[in-house]
């Protein structure tokens, strides 16, 4: 059946639905099912990743093909069916979701107090609707697991956000719906063309010119905001700072890839004409957010609003090399998700220890904190310089090979991404002074405390992966290298074919 | 000649007319035992209907096919659960007279021979036996002015709507020389079509247009929805619809279906209208039964896609649709009926507030409903979407899907409100204690919605079933 001998995949996908069921169970006074829905949806994730850590484990970095594939009839008279399967660009992706969510449980343990048992419900079933999507391959259930994705996500942002947590969560939610429903339209044209919507057999299908540029500019609609690119990116910043810490870091690790993943699983193989066409514009775009948004990261006072504006600027460095259409520039983009999936989650963290003891985001608020929490402000440089793509660290090897495959296409655009990693210095270093640095202006920061043993036990694994990631890329690289490879070649024989074509 | 056929509709009618006697005879009213009476007889029927055979009778006056009984036992099933819904309301709010429950059953028999109808007078028939039941249901809350302005003004609105269709039929007859459905479709088939007879196909859209609430025929919809008894409302939204609904894809599929380019135009206005009438005029409500209304008129729009299009994919997405449409349009009628605090009804969306603290588990189902009605996945109502969008998309019907899919995410909007009030917002005192009835059909309903996607394959297979009876 598949590499692992059982159906992992639906039960990785599924598992956290089944914790969430037995939370919704749960009887009694408010203290006890706070308690049974916290430990519940702990030990629920942490299973689930322990289950997908066998991915890791089975995975066959060799193959472009998909692994692990699982298939079940469905509608079996429209063409689609339940179609399961994870390939070199997904398998990362399942692995970090199912990392962060147990961080996030972790990391909302003392912060969320009132319905605790609704909030770690709402967890479960966004880890399962995100894995579900990452693992789909087909187009329909595809899309059921990326909207899907919207319900809990509002309900997080709308109950436990802050003070305009009811604006940024009908922000989100309408601004991706908007882009989604276009992308709906999108998948029956396909559906409809193809007579399937399933993602390999699709894949073998080419698409007229003129049909590839309506539906580029269809999946554009969706994946655009998803990512979020310039100028579409407004909702994020709003979502970010109403967001509950755990809120943001999923936000920022897993729902922000979902976009990326969207261009690379489904624009480049299906439309590599109208990819093609469309890249100077991608690139234009890319390059505004990245260098638009550093500097308005530059001007933020939240440091939240700052993470999110920095993060438009590192998936503007995603888009970019997703469309260099090289093996670099792809890998570089993908290793670029995941390194900021790890770090900007994690830097989404250390916005909410202070938040947790000071009950506030502004920058000014603080200064000094390195000398009263010298635990805290080492973890929060670490994640710091990640983020500045600091050799050695995470966030380094992916840019780096992003503005390689940029180079390639061409110097300006190259130009424009370091100009992202220059200014991303700018503001990331800014915000590390203003907060750890500097004389304690306010004397009720002196009685904070350090790190906190449960805080620990959330940053230590970010910290080791960010390492890891920084000194030994190859081991992540190695996963995505067959598939990214086969994916340019297919790319390149589409686009051949098309010139013979049109000769 | 083969009455037989019509058995179920002959066992309601009688079951019908034993009930009526049964609840005049006791001197106290009688509206628990009357209600179950006619909630078994419903029930017996829906059985009926699932064994019925196929087949013309009374002179080719009544058909019984798949079509018929998948609306049927749509029809019937809503009915039945609309009463179960009014049980426990109409009891507080002093309405528990035995009436109720036999003007329903009325109703259903009315509908089901709508949808059986096979000849424009048997349609008229069925319409009318429907209309005066509902004209009566309206205004049952007699001593509530609101109530009476919505019976009155439902009945003043309808007699021209049935004035329409009537004046429609005639036209029809005069130019084609019958009124049978079979031997229309003869008569249009061969040769020229005449433009008295497209006119008089135009009054008898419009009659039916009334009947759906789609736009421009919808302006009773929010005063009617508004006025009348919230079960009464949960009845309308549910039943008739799917009734009215069938009966117009009869029509339109069956005796003018060679006639698709001049109606396909007229069923385009009415169902980009609907939806955008529906997505835009609710937004701004506060009083949640005139929200369902628009809500309604949106959803009408989107099922009208699927006939608009013509084709047997679009009336099978119809027919899922709609039945979609009933499940989750009653479970959200469950909600509001329960909706009473200290004795008192409430109508407000703000009502709502804090229901996920006071009410968490009403607050779930209502909140899937929502999504649902918003079109979101996984629920149901993104299925009913999928598939009018896929029939729209596949005939090429751009302008008419990219129509639906803006006015599904301005619509999501309002639905979204909802969910916003009972969730976000700080908790108000609980709602009075429900009944388990409307516990029971707000858990049926809620999770038919929120499973739809692991069985789609049943339901569409018997809408497939369906439609290859409408056409063939």
């Amino acid at each position: 059946m598949n590499a692992a001998g059982f159906p992992i995949l639906s039960l990785v996908t599924f598992l956290p639905l089944a914790g969430a069921l037995i939370i919704l169970t749960v009887r009694g006074e408010d203290e006890v099912v706070a308690r049974n829905a916290r430990w519940t949806a702990l030990w629920t994730s942490l299973i689930t990743l322990a289950l997908s850590l066998v991915l890791w484990v089975r995975f066959d970095s060799a193959s472009a093909d998909f692994q692990f594939v699982e298939q079940a009839a469905w509608l079996p008279e429209f063409g689609v069916g339940y179609h399961m399967g994870v390939d070199g660009i997904s398998v990362l992706f399942v692995l970090l979701s199912t990392l962060l969510t147990p961080l996030c449980i972790l990391a909302s343990w003392e912060s969320v107090q009132s319905r605790v048992r609704e909030y770690m419900v709402a967890f479960l079933v966004l880890e399962s609707m995100m894995v579900g999507m990452f693992c789909a391959l087909d187009f329909v259930l595809f899309y059921i697991f990326f909207e899907a994705v919207l319900i809990p996500m509002f309900l997080i942002i709308g109950v436990w956000g802050g003070a305009r947590r009811v604006y940024a969560a009908f922000k989100f939610f309408l601004y991706t719906l908007a882009g989604s429903v276009l992308m709906l339209l999108a998948i029956l044209a396909v559906w409809y063309q193809a007579g399937t919507t399933d993602i390999p057999t699709l894949m073998e299908q080419a698409f007229s010119p003129r049909m590839q540029f309506w539906l580029f500019l269809a999946f554009f609609a969706s994946f655009a905001v998803k990512v979020p690119m310039w100028p579409v990116h407004t909702w994020l910043p709003d979502a970010h700072v109403e967001a509950p810490t755990a809120g943001s870091v999923i936000l920022a690790g897993v729902l922000l890839k979902m976009g990326a993943y969207g261009f690379l699983r489904f624009s480049l193989p299906l439309l590599p004409q109208a990819s093609a066409d469309f890249a100077p514009f991608m690139f234009a775009l890319s390059v505004i957010a990245v260098i638009y948004t550093s500097l308005v990261a530059l001007a933020q006072e939240d440091m939240k609003k700052l993470i999110a504006y920095s993060s438009v600027a590192h998936m503007g460095i995603v888009t970019l090399g997703i469309f260099t259409f090289t093996v670099q520039g792809l890998s570089g983009a993908l290793f670029t998700m995941l390194s900021h999936g790890v770090v900007s989650g994690a830097l989404f963290l250390c916005v909410g220890v202070l938040y947790d003891r000071v009950h506030s985001r502004e920058i000014a608020r603080y200064g000094g904190v390195a000398k009263i929490m010298p635990a805290y402000a080492l973890v929060f440089m670490l994640f710091t310089m990640a983020s500045v793509a600091l050799p050695g660290l995470a966030g380094f090897p992916g840019e780096l090979l992003v503005i390689v495959g940029a180079f390639k296409v061409s110097p300006w655009v190259a130009l424009g991404a370091c100009m992202g990693m220059i200014l991303g210095a700018a503001y990331a270093l800014y915000l590390y002074r203003r907060v750890a640095f500097g004389k304690i202006t306010r004397d009720d920061l002196r009685s904070l405390l350090d790190l906190s043993p449960r805080e620990y036990a959330v940053f230590a694994p970010l910290i080791l992966l960010t390492l890891w990631m920084g000194v030994y890329p190859s081991s992540f690289l190695n996963f995505f290298e067959a598939s990214v490879t086969a994916l340019v070649t297919r790319h390149e024989a589409a686009l051949g074919a098309a010139r013979l074509a049109g000769m | 000649m083969n009455w037989t056929l019509a058995l179920p509709e002959i066992v309601l009618g009688i079951s019908g007319l034993l009930i009526l006697a049964g609840g005049v005879i006791p001197k106290k009213d009688s509206f628990f035992p009357v209600s179950m009476a006619v909630i078994g007889a419903l029930v017996l029927t829906a059985a009926l209907v699932l064994g019925q055979g196929e087949g013309t009778a009374f002179m080719g006056q009544y058909v019984s096919d798949g079509f018929s009984r998948f609306a049927k036992v749509l029809i019937l099933a809503g009915a039945a659960l609309a009463l179960v819904l009014a049980l426990d309301f109409n009891a507080k709010a002093g309405l528990d007279r035995f009436e109720y429950a036999v003007l329903m059953l009325f109703a259903a028999q009315g509908m089901m021979v709508m949808v059986s109808a096979n000849d424009l007078m048997s349609l008229y028939i069925g319409l009318e036996l429907l209309s005066l039941s509902l004209y009566v249901i309206a205004a049952f809350d007699r001593d509530n002015a609101r109530s009476a302005e919505a019976g009155l003004k439902y009945f003043v609105l309808g007699a021209l709507a049935s004035g329409l269709l009537l004046y429609g039929s005639s036209l029809v007859y005069g130019f084609a020389g019958t009124t049978n459905f079979d031997r229309l479709a003869d008569a249009l088939s061969s040769g020229q079509v005449g433009m008295g007879l497209v006119i008089g196909l135009v009054f008898v859209l419009a009659g039916l247009c009334f009947k759906i609430s789609a736009v421009p025929f919808h302006m009773w919809t929010p005063d009617v929805y508004e006025g009348a008894p919230t079960p009464v409302t949960a009845f309308f939204a549910t039943a008739p619809k799917i009734a009215a609904i069938a009966l117009l894809m009869r029509v339109l599929a069956g005796p003018f279906g060679d006639l698709s380019a001049q109606w396909q135009q007229v069923i385009w206005f009415a169902s980009a209208g609907s939806m955008l009438l529906g997505a835009f005029a609710a937004l701004t409500q506060k009083n949640i039964k005139r929200l369902m209304a628009y809500s309604s008129i949106g959803h009408v729009g989107y099922a009208l896609m699927g006939l608009a299009v013509a084709t047997d994919g679009g009336f099978r997405g119809v027919l899922v649709y709609m039945a979609i449409y009933l499940v989750m349009n009653l479970g959200t009628f469950a909600v509001l009926v329960a909706m009473r605090r200290n004795g008192k009804t409430l109508e407000q969306v703000d009502d709502l507030a804090g229901l996920g603290r006071t009410d968490p588990q009403m607050a779930l189902w209502m909140a899937i409903f929502m999504f649902s009605m918003a079109g979101v996945p996984p629920m149901a109502g993104f299925f009913g979407k999928l598939y009018v969008f896929l029939a729209a998309v596949q005939e090429g019907f751009w302008v008419l899907a990219l129509i639906g899919v803006f006015t599904s995410v301005v619509g999501s909007y309002y639905y979204l409100r909802i969910i916003k009030v009972m969730y976000f917002d700080a908790a108000q005192a609980p709602l009075d204690p429900r009944s388990a009835g409307v516990t029971v059909v707000m858990a049926g309903t809620g999770l038919l919605t929120l499973l739809f996607f692991l069985f789609p394959a049943p339901i569409i297979a018997a809408a497939q079933s369906a439609i290859v009876a409408l056409a063939g």
